[in-house]
């Protein structure tokens, strides 16, 4: 019952805005290969099974968790990882909120929180409390309780609508949520 | 300087009723310049863009990587191994089973917080001829990837002799359960027992007459409490990289919560010079306890010494629920006696808790605990500790306390009811304060507890009425609980909302720790600390350090460093490592003010007594114009001998014991049984918040992880003894939308035993929300639960609906 050497497949994505080209075997996901064939090992794995969010990244635009693909299936696709949000020593609002708002302890979850939270902004840029506590039930914390986490999101919020013109944000709106329902046909 | 948060600019959006009212208060005692503020952390930007590197992120050249066969049995005994179809796989370089471990002593060695016997640690991470719980290690594989190791280790075939199991604490305990150890033999009193069972300890404390107590009682109030064993739930599951160098030398990347711990755990494990041993810990995604106890370090080392290769094994969620160290599930009885004025007179509590599979448990812990509260006369505890088929247990936030808690508590409240007295004016009443003798022989110094207590009563969340209900559902009558006369607020005017409370103690420890700090010619410094960072304690070290140097707070950039690279550093856990590194801390910044006055009183040739230093500046009472700032003078260091390193080293003896009241609202589902939280309010002694952001987060992460012990979580095993619920999905921890904001007042009652004050205040806020949260059922339906967790069928159970 020996098995044979996997042949690997060729997969070509734009990760975090670069054109990024790696070879994987069939039954690595896109976890295993952005943290061991890509070194972004900011994305972590909690659980490998989908139920923590802390490998959550962007594809194409939409949130996902990155245990739950293949690597093979993003095959074509846009990646954004933890690493690609800031732009250079510039953090995002939403990082510099967790940041200021000492929404994290151990810090295992956070690139995932960020993530999670920066699709929602890109989509909603007013959530309330509630939709903010629902939008980031799919990922888990153990350290901090939430409370600060939430009010990180909530004062980014507001960061992002204080920085952005009212028609732009609207029209980013849509732009992602056309992305939202693209992306989940193919997927 | 650093961005400060004040907690007033944070509004609260929506569990307080009152628009008004602002969140989270610190009421402050004491007056410094660093202490006390809001700075970033100085690892935060690593940790917001992806960069900090935690134990499995590690990548070494020529990286192997480990797996691990595990048994599918709660308890058998190994009959044969053979690994001859998966040493054959491609790609497999090394495969290990307990046969490759050294001769263990039979010697019972302390982890800091825990401890065990070398045997059973080292049989624990192999089994040698018995399996004796579900996920029990029996071999290791390393392979080219953990793929292939993967597929190696269901190419070993191990052949069993399956036997009885027994994973309840109380079944255990009888007479012909089946025997985990042939030679067990329980230890009671100080006596060993002469013949096997599963029962390891049994020890008692008394304290006065509790005949005599019992006479006094006028009222009597008791209960017999159940709770199951739970996870630690860290988010990172266990990791390790080992690599075994041809000289012997053992080198380990981890993600632990005391390098040095694990240094010596291996050296133990393995009969390996702790001089050869060098554990390089990497950042730390959660530990709560649980990450002190090796699982794969000596298991990646073996692998490595038989590649010549480093071997990074890390654990699936599945195996981290099944082969780390939960907590214990308990059982408790527990019987309290009062005057008619409200006055406790007698105490008396048997419990008994698991300890998995091996000796060793949280019975003393949790015996100094269950009435660590109060000021008691007459008591006794009996605790034993009970080997079943389930992992070894280890240490989780607080070990033992939330489980005494849940019971005193609740008998507690009985007894104000009983009385007609008000839960906090009963349990002020009797507080344990300076002077008050505990169950163990120790004499309290300065605690808190009476000024914890007291800001609950004061606190608007416990005077506001219940909040109406938002469905508008027409409360059941006959549900209405015992009413306290005259305390409004506890009234359960909508029978399905109730309000509970309850108070919490946790004894804290010292231990040891070391600090170094080099002082740079720029008049910045760098602290070297082997505490790990969980919870934001570079921040809460450095800031003591720059308050002592008259610094910024990013003026000290500290680090975390290896064994090789300071002082001997216990974990960090038992809510030490503020109050202890912390200390040492202090002790190495004094260390640097006095040779830097040296070097000043060399620069202004005079008396060395003669230059005094305050709040970064120097001067001599020999001449008023000699006046040298702290970076001033660093700069001239280089010239007058040398740049300057200070260290701190100490093992301080008075942690100080911490305090922790809830206020909780709840309300429950008539028809579903499920339990909402409404309102979760914390009230919280910390000596002194060096960082009152980060000592919220302590007191807001333990509340959620004791609302998530109260309601939902559990080891559900089949009649097999096979947990079934061994993933986050089933395993079900408190998510976002689980939980309201946590409010939080940190009380600030000096710890004397701190240059600063300061209690250490991790692992207290787990203690008393289970039992607030039963409290609060009761006063919601009427009915008393006793077991955890209180989920939405034990509910249902309880309220006779189903």
């Amino acid at each position: 019952m020996l098995t044979k050497a996997a042949t690997k497949a060729a997969v070509s994505t734009r990760v975090n805005g670069e054109p990024v080209d790696f070879l994987c075997e069939p039954r690595q996901s896109l976890l295993e290969c952005l943290r061991d064939a890509l070194n972004l090992t900011g994305t972590k794995e909690g659980c490998n099974d989908g139920n923590c969010g802390a490998c959550s990244v962007l594809l194409d635009g939409v949130l996902v968790k990155s245990c739950m693909l293949l690597a093979v299936q993003a095959d074509g696709a846009s990646i954004r990882t933890v690493e690609g949000l800031a732009d250079g020593d510039e953090l995002t609002a939403v990082q510099q909120a967790f940041s200021d708002h000492h929404a994290l302890q151990c810090g295992i979850c956070t690139p995932g929180f960020i993530v999670a939270a920066k699709a929602l902004l890109d989509l909603e840029p007013n959530p309330t409390e509630e939709r903010i506590r629902f939008w980031l039930a799919g990922n888990l914390c153990r350290c901090t309780g939430y409370d600060k986490i939430v009010r990180a999101v909530m004062d980014a919020a507001q960061q992002v609508r204080a920085t952005s013109a009212p028609t732009n944000g609207s029209a980013q709106v849509s732009a992602s949520s056309a992305q939202v329902s693209a992306t989940s046909t193919r997927l | 300087m650093a961005t400060t948060v004040r907690p007033g600019e944070i509004e609260r959006t929506t569990t307080a009723p009152d628009g008004q009212y602002t969140p989270n208060k610190v009421l402050a005692t004491g007056d410094y310049d660093v202490i006390g503020t809001r700075p970033i952390r100085h690892d935060g930007v690593d940790k917001v863009t992806g960069r900090a590197v935690y134990g499995a992120d590690v990548k070494l050249a020529g990286m192997l990587y480990g797996r691990v066969l595990r048994s599918p049995y709660a308890h058998a005994r190994i009959l044969r191994i053979d690994a001859s179809l998966a040493r054959a796989l491609e790609g497999v370089k090394a495969i290990v089973t307990a046969a490759d471990m050294p001769a263990a002593p039979d010697q019972v060695v302390d982890l800091g917080e825990g401890g065990g016997n070398v045997k059973d640690l080292q049989d624990n991470l192999l089994a040698h001829t018995k399996v004796l719980y579900r996920g029990h290690a029996i071999a290791a594989v390393a392979a080219t990837s953990a793929h292939v190791a993967e597929e190696a280790i269901k190419l070993i075939a191990v052949d069993y002799e399956v036997l009885p199991a027994v994973t309840d604490v109380r079944e255990a305990m009888q007479n012909g359960a089946p025997l985990l150890h042939e030679d067990l033999l329980t230890e009671s009193l100080g006596e060993k027992a002469d013949k096997p069972s599963n029962i390891a300890l049994h020890s008692r404390y008394e304290l006065g007459d509790l005949a005599a107590g019992w006479q006094q009682a006028e009222v009597i109030a008791e209960g017999e409490f159940t709770t199951a064993m739970v996870h630690q739930g860290y988010i990172e599951p266990t990791n390790a990289t080992a690599m075994w160098s041809a000289d012997d030398t053992i080198t380990i990347w981890c993600s632990t919560q005391g390098a040095f711990s694990v240094r010596d755990q291996v050296a133990d494990i393995l009969q390996h010079p702790v001089s050869k041993i060098r554990v390089i810990p990497q950042e730390i995604g959660g530990g709560f306890g649980g990450k002190i106890n090796v699982y794969l370090e000596p298991v990646a080392a073996l692998l490595s010494q038989k590649t010549g290769r480093p071997v990074k094994m890390a654990m699936t969620r599945a195996e981290v629920f099944q082969a780390t160290g939960p907590a214990p599930g308990s059982w408790a009885r527990v019987k309290l006696g009062a005057t008619r004025d409200g006055r406790l007179v007698a105490a008396e509590a048997e419990l008994a808790m698991e300890c998995g599979a091996y000796s060793g448990s949280d019975s003393e812990a949790a015996a100094r605990c269950m009435f660590g509260c109060y000021d008691i006369p007459h008591g006794r505890i009996d605790a034993y500790e009970v080997v079943v088929n389930r992992p070894k247990t280890a240490a989780y936030r607080a070990p033992g306390a939330p489980q005494a808690a849940f019971a005193t508590e609740q008998v507690v409240d009985e007894l104000c009811l009983k009385l007609g007295m008000d839960p906090l004016d009963f349990r002020l009443l009797n507080s344990a304060k300076e002077g008050t003798r505990t169950f163990d022989g120790r004499v309290y110094p300065r605690v808190g507890s009476i000024e914890v207590l007291q800001a609950a009563r004061e606190h608007e969340h416990y005077r506001a009425p219940l909040p109406e209900s938002s469905d508008g559902r027409v409360a059941r009558s006959e549900a209405a609980p015992p009413l306290a006369t005259g305390v409004s607020s506890l009234l359960a005017t909508r029978p399905l909302r109730g309000r509970g409370v309850a108070h919490g103690f946790w004894f804290n420890v010292g231990l040891e720790s070391t600090v170094t700090i080099s002082v740079n010619a720029d008049g910045t410094v760098n602290l070297a600390e082997g505490s790990t960072d969980i919870g934001g304690t570079r921040a809460s070290i450095a800031m003591q350090a720059a308050e002592v140097l008259g610094l910024g707070a990013h003026d000290v950039r500290p680090a975390v460093v290896d064994t090789n690279a300071v002082g001997y550093t216990d974990v960090t856990g038992g809510s030490r490592t503020t109050f202890a590194t912390g200390y040492a801390a202090v002790l190495a910044a004094q260390d640097v003010i006095k040779q830097m006055k040296a070097r000043a009183a060399l620069l202004w040739e005079v008396e060395p007594q003669t230059v005094q230093f305050d709040k970064g500046t120097f001067t001599s009472t020999s001449n008023p114009d000699l006046c040298l700032s702290f970076k001033e003078l660093a700069g001239q260091l280089a010239d007058t001998g040398g740049l300057i390193t200070g260290t701190g080293s100490i093992d301080p003896p008075a942690p100080g014991g911490a305090f922790a009241t809830d206020i909780v609202d709840v309300e429950v589902d008539p028809e579903t049984g499920k339990v909402k939280i409404l309102r979760f309010t914390v009230i919280q002694d910390a000596g002194k918040a060096i960082h009152p952001s980060y000592v919220e987060g302590q007191m807001q992460g333990g509340s959620v992880q004791g609302i998530g012990w109260a309601l939902n979580e559990e080891y559900f095993l089949n009649d097999r003894g096979q947990m079934m619920n061994a993933s986050l999905l089933d395993y079900r921890m408190p998510t976002a939308l689980d939980v309201p904001m946590i409010d939080t007042v940190i009380v600030e009652v000096p710890n004397p035993g701190h240059p600063f004050g300061v209690r250490g205040v991790g692992e207290v806020p787990i203690v008393a929300p289970p039992a607030a949260i039963a409290n609060a059922l009761y006063r919601a339906t009427g009915k008393r639960l006793t077991h955890l967790p209180m989920n939405p069928a034990a509910i249902l159970a309880a309220m006779g609906t189903i």
